[in-house]
């Protein structure tokens, strides 16, 4: 922990360093380098404004909202069962995650439960959806190092979780599957065997994983105090997620602050990694995704039975008042704030999405660091536009 | 010694120039439309799980057709505020560091371009010319990407060219000549411990020389985990950035032809060349079986060029700089002094 802190003084001390030479010793002319909104690292349409001097990073901004779509606008004129298929494009990697908080709100404040079997897989598909999201981050991080191969794993072995997921909703991105008081279907038959076949695919994956990239000694060097975060200064950015775990904060919602998931009934651990660079942020993405593997299972072999709807009524109203419901999403902590004027749409909708939290420490991550390093940062960081922007 | 060639021995002056540039020709796109086809196309597929190619052709391999006539149909497109001279010709000064480093690799006893007898001292120095092309790219493109790549790639290529030239030198003791004929040649008569089965391949007695040259390759490649320059995910393709059409062509071609030509050199160096154990060094079925055989090798250490470039990430620069001048470096130098103690021992 000590190391984190001589870490931080040292790029500070750079990034005074570069700014000084850069305004009184040389008078050199700096170079401001636009990084994206069109940029191969950057997910889509990301914007960095980055001063340089040589290849050193003086100051970085990201400019976002090339992409916003103002769902939180057009969920006020949605009834609550569209909203579901808004906010499914929020995080597209991980859909399914997008729509349990915003439904988990409007059942809290129309105060009806999900009955135990809609409750377990809905969890049980809020993983999966965490599987598939992160699964795609560790192939892409190493894309963004320079390693091809690990991107095509991923892309190949997500297939499988997809699969499962669009077996049960029938959609692979977009499932739009939750509802209020349950959820649409039960599982189809066979589903279940098919999801532990896979669920062992994704753990060859994870070890196949931490050969290919972890055990790099390239990867190690590269990501290793590169873009470390202190605890302290993680949590006042709002970071969230594995970003804050990463850096040594035993923090998660699922374990914490459970509200309609089932994860307390289950055996796991939350993964923290002392360190806060990029190395520790992709390690404990990687243990998070064999975790939730593992969950799943656990949550597949307890299944109980009954009904998959609870008792609602087929036109919703939702009464008045105002719900604020968390989850622990893949990109972190995403959270729905619902203000009911007792209508059939939605007062005011506040989405608190993880990536828009997590993106804003980048400037002060980014000071003084080098060119190659902006891009092991965000990678690291690991965001989704669309759950920047919204 | 090997004479003058006995096939280029009866013709006239132009028609053995012009047979040269086709041999030259042949020797450079043959190699780079393999390489690319068995490489790039299927290897990686292969390791990426997925198919490659597969409609056009048997196996997808007229798919290197497709492509080239995809290029050659682009816009020639020049950017505003390029330096335009500067930028139109730097593809073809890379591509001539190209031909001119596969004119002195020898593919038989007789099928060669040039006898000289500082054959591989040229090809170290005329394999420097890229560098001036790429900076050319870099400069000359007028993006702040491209000029990055650019500067990178000149640093990063000259801080490689020493522990390449000093692999060399290793070889060079040993066999006593800088002539690439000689060198094989030397290979061909050498005997391991009297035993001359197989002559003597110097990668048994320059391993580490090997090793050195291979690295060294992979960065004067900038291939990963040394790709530094072009770095898709920062630099979007470094120098390569503005170009496009015929021009990113030519530097496609350069990058692949280059990296044939240089397994080529290694072969020669470290893997006995053309030589097949077996055949009398200047038998003359060997040269028809010599291009072959160095085709093979030249597939074969490609094949470890690409295997590392699709496995590993990058170095950032600072760290493939230090490699270059604290790891690599030192062990060459070392190199040379226990060869050139062996060689007075022995």
């Amino acid at each position: 922990m000590t190391a984190i802190s001589d870490r931080e003084k040292l790029s500070y001390i750079a990034a005074q360093a570069a700014d000084a030479r850069l305004n009184l010793e040389l008078e050199t002319e700096g170079m401001t380098l636009n990084l994206g909104p069109q940029h191969p690292a950057t997910h889509g349409t990301l914007r960095i404004i980055a001063k340089l001097d040589g290849e050193q990073v003086i100051s970085a901004e990201p400019v976002m909202g090339y992409m916003h779509r103002g769902y939180e606008k057009l969920a006020e004129v949605r009834t609550y069962p569209q909203v579901t298929a808004l906010v499914n494009r929020i995080d597209w990697v991980g859909s399914f995650a997008n729509e349990v908080p915003f439904i988990l709100a409007a059942e809290k404040l129309m105060e009806v439960e999900a009955p135990p079997r809609a409750q377990w897989i809905r969890t049980a598909l809020f993983e999966m959806s965490r599987v598939a999201n992160i699964s795609l981050f560790l192939g892409d991080m190493a894309l963004q190092l320079g390693a091809t191969t690990p991107a095509f794993f991923a892309f190949r072995d997500r297939e499988h979780v997809l699969n499962q997921i669009e077996a049960v909703t029938g959609g692979r991105f977009h499932p739009n599957f939750d509802r209020i008081g349950g959820l649409k279907d039960d599982l189809p038959a066979g589903w279940i065997t098919e999801t532990k076949r896979a669920m062992r695919k994704m753990r060859q994956f994870c070890d196949e994983m931490e050969q290919l990239v972890l055990g790099n000694e390239i990867f190690a060097a590269r990501s290793r105090g590169i873009g470390v975060i202190p605890a302290d200064i993680g949590l006042s950015y709002g970071l969230s997620g594995a970003n804050i775990r990463s850096s040594g904060v035993d923090w998660d919602t699922r374990r914490d602050n459970p509200c309609g998931l089932v994860h307390s009934e289950l055996d796991w651990k939350v993964w923290t990694h002392p360190d806060g660079d990029s190395f520790a942020r992709f390690w404990v993405r990687l243990q998070e995704v064999r975790e939730s593997t593992k969950m799943i299972d656990q949550l597949l072999d307890g299944l109980p039975s009954g009904p998959i709807m609870a008792k609602v009524p087929r036109i919703i109203k939702v009464p008045a008042g105002e719900a604020y419901v968390e989850t622990e999403n893949p990109l972190g902590v995403m959270g729905y704030y619902v203000i009911s004027k007792g209508d059939l749409v939605p007062y005011r909708v506040k989405i608190r999405s993880a990536s828009f939290s997590n993106i804003s420490i980048a400037p002060w991550l980014l000071k003084g660091v080098y060119v190659p390093d902006i891009i092991t940062i965000l990678a690291s960081l690991y965001f989704i536009l669309g759950d920047i922007d919204r | 010694m090997i004479d003058a060639t006995i096939l280029l021995g009866e013709l006239a002056y132009w028609q053995q120039t012009s047979l040269r540039v086709v041999g030259g020709l042949a020797a450079v796109l043959l190699i780079a439309g393999t390489l690319v086809y068995l490489h790039l196309f299927k290897l990686v597929s292969f390791m990426q799980s997925r198919l490659g190619p597969m409609e056009a052709g048997p196996f997808g391999s007229l798919q290197l057709l497709a492509e080239v006539g995809k290029f050659l149909q682009k816009e020639d497109l020049v950017p505003r505020k390029a330096d335009r001279f500067v930028f139109l010709a730097a593809p073809f000064v890379v591509l001539v560091s190209t031909f001119l480093l596969v004119v002195v690799v020898p593919w038989g006893p007789d099928a060669w371009f040039v006898d000289s007898d500082i054959g591989i001292y040229l090809a170290m120095a005329v394999s420097s010319v890229s560098v001036i092309g790429i900076l050319m790219a870099g400069w000359g493109s007028a993006s702040k990407y491209s000029l990055l790549g650019g500067l990178r790639a000149t640093g990063q290529l000259i801080a490689y060219e020493l522990p390449l030239i000093l692999a060399v030198i290793g070889v060079v003791i040993q066999a006593g000549t800088m002539n690439m004929q000689l060198i094989v040649t030397a290979q061909a008569d050498g005997a391991i411990f009297g035993w001359d089965g197989i002559g003597n391949p110097y990668i048994l007695t320059q391993g580490v020389g090997f090793l050195l040259f291979m690295i060294a390759m992979q960065a004067e490649l900038t291939q990963t985990p040394f790709d530094m320059p072009i770095a898709e995910s920062e630099l979007v393709t470094g120098y390569m950035t503005e170009y496009s059409g015929m021009r990113f062509l030519l530097f496609f071609i350069g990058e692949f032809a280059t990296a044939g030509v240089f397994s080529a050199i290694a072969a020669v160096l470290f893997l006995g060349g053309w030589y097949v154990p077996g055949i009398d060094s200047d038998d003359n079925i060997l040269n028809v079986i010599g291009p072959l055989v160095m085709l093979t090798k030249v597939v074969g250490l490609t094949f470890l060029v690409f295997w590392f470039r699709f496995t590993f990430p990058r170095f950032r620069e600072d760290q493939l700089q230090k490699l270059a001048w604290k790891v690599l470096i030192p062990v060459a130098l070392a190199n040379i002094v226990a060869t050139g103690i062996l060689k007075v021992a022995f």
